[in-house]
């Protein structure tokens, strides 16, 4: 494993970048340059970098999809959300559509947010390439059929012209899957969810999104600090605070900033990535939850320190 | 952990010292246990004296979601007071600042609460409660 690239990091719905807040960002940014002066390109690109994410940049709109970049030539996806449209896109304008691929995409559960790309993803259309489903949902296949069907969208399954296989995983058994070893768990939500861990080249990343972490039950923290163990990377649903997590979207299926610290101290694992970002949460409020994170790391820091990181749409990390 | 409470008037005040982490929220909740349980019987209000707390983990801050809950149901309130700076900080980062009674000395939550044990509070008149 190479690396991880986010093409969709939201949660529950897509999320758009209003012409208004596009205003507010440039807005920003000429105040603060006000009576400055950029000599240079490299200048201008410092000053903009030193703005802040949430002027420079925005989180993203597009709903869970994230690639997990291997050292073979087959793709590895989590997750089937609006962020698959530009994954797809992507391979197109890489390898054209002449060219067979194999994808394989591992998808959490079938809430709509996670599965809403499929109809959009060209690969899927183009015969010759070859797209593997896994998760550990026995009715996986029915509701990707579903969603195609009359009168949800105008193409249904069977336009699908790629060799299409599904996988239902059982959890705790470990696969060799396109040169890495996975597992799945399952995780509280509402009709279940599966979290994943990648194993590869002695590297380890985490997947585990729509999942309420509670950790009053000592079985069921310890069987998820054993799941993140030493994991480099865990990709985790912080879509709340902990007090809405505890109080008026208990059950909903979503965990906090704070719980996500927490079990990745446990787990010795190096990085937590906060994933699955409310919709109405803008880049600013977002940016002050990555900030608050940072804090509580620094002030519950044990023996190493965990690296916090926000996911958006575009970002890569290293492995 | 470390748990006691004394009985002013009608309130309760609990002081509470320690970290309440994984292991000792259980215990948390545990001592909390009989003063909700007389929540209902117009001596149910709480004042939790937090100064001697190092740390709450998500499972203390889930106890304290609970019992405020309770509480409430029972037209009674649970205050926490004199939280240290980096408690504070994380009632912020978790926004239980935003769902929590708080108030910056045991005192000042008694004032909110009621003339009486605020008297007895002053006239150092506290009766022994839960150890």
């Amino acid at each position: 494993m190479k690396g991880i690239r986010f093409w969709g990091t939201r949660g529950s719905l897509p999320a758009t970048l209003t012409a208004e807040a596009v205003r507010q960002k440039i807005v920003a940014a000429l105040a603060g340059a006000s009576g400055r002066v950029f000599a240079t390109r490299r200048e201008l690109n410092e000053y903009v970098d030193g703005l802040g994410f949430a002027v420079s940049g925005t989180y993203g709109g597009h709903t869970s999809c994230v690639e997990l970049v291997t050292r073979g030539s087959e793709y590895v996806l989590c997750d089937l959300g609006s962020g698959l449209l530009p994954f797809g896109q992507a391979a197109l304008a890489r390898h054209g559509a002449a060219s067979p691929q194999t994808y394989h995409i591992f998808v959490s559960h079938m809430h709509w947010d996670h599965i809403m790309g499929l109809p959009f993803f060209k690969p899927a259309y183009l015969p010759g390439n070859r797209v593997c489903f896994y998760g550990g949902h026995p009715e996986l296949e029915a509701a990707l059929r579903r969603q195609q069907d009359t009168p949800s969208f105008p193409a249904d399954f069977s336009s699908l012209r790629a060799d299409i296989e599904f996988t239902c995983l059982e959890p705790g058994r470990r696969y060799d899957i396109a040169g890495m070893a996975v597992t799945a768990m399952r995780q509280r939500h509402p009709g279940d969810s599966f979290g994943f861990r990648f194993e590869s080249d002695g590297r380890s990343v985490v997947y585990t999104t729509d999942s309420e972490h509670r950790l009053e039950d000592p079985a069921q923290t310890a069987a998820f600090v054993e799941f993140f163990r030493d994991a480099d990377v865990v990709i985790f649903d912080a879509m709340y605070s902990l007090a809405e997590t505890t109080s008026a979207k208990a059950d909903w299926g979503h965990s906090s900033n704070i719980v996500g610290v927490e079990l990745c101290q446990l787990a010795g694992v190096r990085q937590l990535c906060m994933f699955h970002h409310e919709p109405t949460n803008d880049d600013e409020t977002i940016s002050r939850v990555l900030a608050d994170t940072r804090r509580l790391e620094e002030i519950t820091r044990g023996a190493a320190p965990l690296r916090i990181t926000a996911a958006y749409d575009g970002m890569e990390i290293a492995l | 952990m470390q748990f006691s409470s004394r009985q002013f008037a009608n309130v309760a005040v609990a002081e509470v010292a320690g970290r309440i982490d994984h292991a000792g929220a259980a215990a948390f909740e545990q001592s909390l246990s009989p003063l909700l349980a007389r929540s209902g019987t117009g001596k149910g209000s709480v004042v939790l004296d937090f100064s001697g707390v190092e740390y709450i983990s998500s499972v203390g801050l889930r106890v304290l979601m609970i019992a405020a809950k309770e509480m409430k149901g029972h037209g009674a309130r649970i205050i926490l007071a004199a939280p240290q700076p980096v408690v504070a900080e994380i009632l912020a980062i978790s926004r239980f600042d935003r769902v929590l009674e708080m108030a910056p000395t045991v005192r000042r939550a008694l004032e909110w609460l009621s003339a009486s044990a605020l008297a007895a509070y002053d006239a150092g008149a506290g009766s022994a409660g839960t150890p």
